[in-house]
């Protein structure tokens, strides 16, 4: 005869649990201690912020151990250091974009800053507008130009043949010795310093065409030095993944390797390659260093890659803060840089966002 | 459409490791012929010889010859593509494109090939290969659906359907359904004894009912051991091989003894 068993009131599969309102409590008090304990060594928010943090995870962490237990005490200590990883991560980036957006957004909504160059804007006009309290003139549009021409050559280059390249790498070396040599050789090109790269090609066009030339097209060159490595690295990723299934189906329909590569493994690895390309272009278009010796600086709109000294965002933002239109009035060119710097931060976001979309619209369907 | 094949003297090497010797067969046009015998036998190896499909693993090669009705596929001159267009092959595991939409996967030994066909053409070779393969009911409303939402054994069928849209002497299969459900593997097996009326169908199988049901004539492979090379031991009437055969080692396999 089976009786029925009741509930008992504490189980005893459980053990001591701290009420909901604990974490809160030990909040507010470690808040309280942390101020109080400020104001005795000087008080200041960030070691305040500090000391609280520490102090709120020390209080849960210790207070779980004489109630929860020894697992449930562990269990927030990890939580702890993992969320305080986070946030010490999470917080040049948060800073960095808040700095730029404050000191950015009144120069990129100043009226013509995006449609206008810096061209006839010289110290005298700065200085005018200061006095005047008049919106600063001058603007942007050249360097935006430049970047983007620059980038777009530099990824004409480097994405046929990084492509190739890792086509070659993947369909067709077998892993011979040449393909570990252009392997290694990628490996260190992945390591070289921009600004060696923009020495190259300044050298190699100094040889070529003459000393000191300095036009778009050799920044394009020096940017794909430091792209194709990327490109190649991550176009080879991607083919590797494409099955052989895939492959070995194609040959059996009886279909030759290189339109199997062309239709088959290219078509599946797309949406990988697209946004390595994207990633990889949104890496060279901050680069500062190889552009300074190579596209030089320009004041005017010039939108022809293969003549003459170029303008782009980074080399704008680093003349306008080193060497401010009128020296004895900075803050005109201050203001100029930061809204340079903002819009190159968007154009990154952007390419990143779109590598995002690249992705998801190339990506292999399915569904029913 | 359909054609002989005569083997003889076939070695097969990795590199200089012999995976299968001395291999005599002969596939008869309009018949089903299975493979069975262990793992690692050499089964699946020897019918990627049958088209050239072996030469895509680095180092694999033969020795011996096999002729498709007399043309001898190891000839000098012979482009394995061609060989492969006449000798379809169905894998182990369905692998529809996935770029491509049902009816694309159809046609891929078409399109990749990048031959102009009219679109009612296109039409009706979609129409005739997936009826071929008992899948043009299930997903005659949805050809531009992706072929990988298929459930796995009609993308098996559907793998078997762009094979024969390509129009083919011989299929090889192996082991089309090792990866699928008993409903799936049944619609495979009806689709098969279908498909020997109009072609010569290999199919390697470890299913020994599988084997027993589907095929004609039945040729049992074995190993000595590891690291030595995989034998043809008995080839005969399927019957034969099941109920009454010749070699020791073909019956302990069959009655289930050792395998």
């Amino acid at each position: 005869m089976a009786t029925l068993m009741t509930e008992r009131k504490r189980s005893a599969l459980t053990r001591g649990r701290l009420p909901k309102s604990t974490p809160w409590v030990v909040a507010a008090s470690s808040i309280v201690v942390a101020a109080a304990l400020m104001s005795l060594i000087g008080f200041n928010v960030f070691g305040w912020a500090v000391l609280s943090a520490v102090l709120f995870a020390a209080g849960n962490v210790v207070s779980s151990a004489v109630v929860e237990g020894r697992r449930k005490a562990t269990d927030k200590l990890a939580t702890s250091l993992v969320l305080g990883a986070f946030l010490v991560a999470l917080l040049p980036l948060v800073s960095v974009i808040w700095t730029v957006l404050v000191n950015g957004v009144p120069g990129l909504l100043a009226p013509g800053f995006l449609g206008t160059s810096m061209k006839g804007v010289t110290g005298a006009i700065d200085n005018a507008s200061v006095a005047n309290h008049t919106p600063v003139l001058g603007g942007v549009y050249h360097a935006f130009l430049g970047s983007v021409l620059i980038t777009l050559w530099a990824t004409l280059i480097s994405v046929p043949v990084g492509l190739l390249t890792s086509i070659y790498l993947v369909e067709y070396s077998d892993g011979n010795k040449f393909s570990k040599v252009i392997t290694f050789l990628v490996d260190v090109m992945t390591g070289i310093p921009s600004i060696v790269a923009g020495l190259f090609a300044a050298a190699f066009f100094g040889l070529v065409m003459g000393p000191g030339t300095k036009t778009g097209f050799v920044a394009a060159v020096a940017l794909s030095v430091l792209m194709i490595p990327v490109v190649v690295r991550s176009s080879e990723e991607m083919l590797k993944i494409v099955p052989n299934e895939l492959r070995e189906a194609a040959y059996a329909l009886g279909v030759r390797k290189w339109r199997t590569i062309l239709k088959v493994v290219i078509p599946t690895a797309i949406s990988g390659i697209a946004s390595g390309v994207t990633l990889a272009i949104a890496r060279v278009i901050g680069e500062t260093a190889p552009l300074l010796v190579t596209a030089g600086f320009a004041t005017q709109i010039n939108s022809n890659v293969f003549a003459g000294w170029m303008a782009s965002l980074p080399t704008f933002i680093y003349t306008q803060i080193m060497t401010p239109t009128s020296p004895s009035n900075p803050d005109p060119s201050n203001q100029r840089a930061w809204a340079a710097a903002l819009l190159l931060i968007l154009l990154v976001m952007l390419l990143n966002l779109g590598a995002r979309l690249v992705a998801r619209i190339f990506a292999p369907k399915t569904g029913r | 459409m359909s054609k002989r094949i005569d083997v003889s003297d076939l070695n097969v090497y990795y590199g200089d490791f012999l995976a299968v010797e001395d291999v005599n067969i002969t596939l008869d046009a309009k018949s089903v012929t299975a493979f069975i015998g262990p793992s690692g036998c050499g089964k699946s190896t020897f019918l990627r010889t049958l088209n050239r499909m072996h030469e895509v693993i680095p180092g694999a090669r033969v020795e011996g010859k096999v002729l498709l009705d007399g043309d001898n596929l190891y000839a000098d001159g012979v482009d394995p593509v061609t060989v492969r267009s006449q000798i379809g092959m169905v894998f182990q595991r369905p692998n529809p494109f996935p770029t491509m939409s049902i009816r694309d996967n159809v046609l891929a030994g078409v399109k990749l090939n990048s031959r102009r066909m009219a679109k009612s053409d296109a039409d009706a070779l979609v129409e005739k290969s997936l009826q071929g393969a008992n899948l043009w009911n299930e997903v005659k409303d949805r050809l531009e659906k992706p072929g990988s939402g298929l459930s796995g054994g009609q993308q098996q069928r559907l793998c078997i359907a762009r094979a024969i849209a390509v129009a083919p002497d011989v299929i090889l299969m192996d082991e089309p359904c090792s990866a699928l459900d008993p409903i799936s593997t049944l619609a495979i097996e009806d689709l098969i004894n279908e498909l020997k009326d109009e072609y010569t169908v290999v199919i390697v199988t470890h299913n020994m009912q599988q084997a027993a049901r589907v095929s004609d004539k039945t040729a049992f492979f074995n190993i000595a051991g590891t690291g030595k090379p995989g034998k043809l031991i008995e080839f005969a009437e399927t019957a034969t091989i099941f109920n009454n055969p010749g070699q020791k080692s073909t019956e302990d396999y069959v009655s289930g003894r050792f395998g």
